[in-house]
């Protein structure tokens, strides 16, 4: 049986939205795909060496439940919806919110950004990032992992042109 | 039954189970066995999809106290 193919485009630069990308890419190597990923725009902050950087914010995302991940569980049930008016006023609420939502990932058994990016690279999951980005956005590719690619959306489509699965995050 | 390995991945949530089978399946050769126990409810019809799609058996799935036991068989 000829190996499957999937082609991940990478768009977003958030904590919460770097998760489905490298999940999707991880679980695939593990069936037996090959895969890539293309980073872009803001999709190539999940590229840089320090992943600390990467924050979540509550703001403009009404299906974004905000619970505490600590205290008893009454406390903890409760959703905190706070009207965007107010979370944009509050200092480091999105600092806050992204403490909070590393500590809920924790406390679930879900695994952190930079296993999942580095189970990926095991897996031998390649990784593209986009040139016109870097260049774009003042990047140096010293800011980024080792073992990247660099190339821009024809290299990106010698890959996708032949997969199976194709998809845009 | 018996098995050659055993992978505990109790706590741990998606992707992870499947990934860390997938690692100690590695280790093994054809035809021999690994035990994995996991406390993530979906990885009862995850295990089932990885085998399915990976041509590794799933022999056995076994639920008791909250806790998940699969039996996989090596391709």
């Amino acid at each position: 049986m000829q190996e499957k193919k999937m082609a991940i485009i990478a768009t977003k630069g958030t904590l919460d939205w770097a998760y489905p990308p490298f999940i999707l890419a991880s679980t695939a190597a593990a069936l037996g795909y090959e895969v890539q990923m293309f980073f872009t725009f803001y999709g190539l902050q999940l590229l840089r060496r320090d992943l600390t950087g990467l924050r979540v914010s509550p703001l403009g995302n009404p299906g974004m439940p905000m619970k505490l991940p600590y205290g008893p569980k009454w406390l903890r049930d409760i959703n905190l919806n706070i009207p965007n008016a107010v979370q944009s006023l509050i200092p480091g609420y999105e600092n806050l919110a992204t403490v909070l939502m590393k500590k809920t990932i924790s406390n679930n058994g879900v695994a952190s950004i930079p296993e999942l990016r580095e189970l990926c690279q095991e897996a031998e999951v390649k990784f593209i990032g986009c040139q016109m980005t870097v260049e774009l956005f003042g990047f140096e590719h010293d800011d980024f992992i080792d073992g990247i690619e660099y190339g821009g959306a024809a290299t990106f489509f010698e890959f996708a042109g032949e997969s199976d699965i194709c998809l845009y995050i | 039954m018996n098995h050659d390995k055993e992978l505990d991945a109790r706590g741990l949530n998606c992707p992870l189970p499947i990934l860390r089978t997938k690692k100690m399946l590695n280790e093994l050769t054809s035809g021999q066995v690994l035990k994995v126990n996991a406390t993530d409810p979906g990885s009862v019809k995850d295990m089932q999809a990885f085998a399915n799609q990976t041509g590794n058996k799933l022999i056995s799935t076994e639920m008791s106290a909250g806790e998940f036991v699969f039996l996989l068989r090596k391709h």
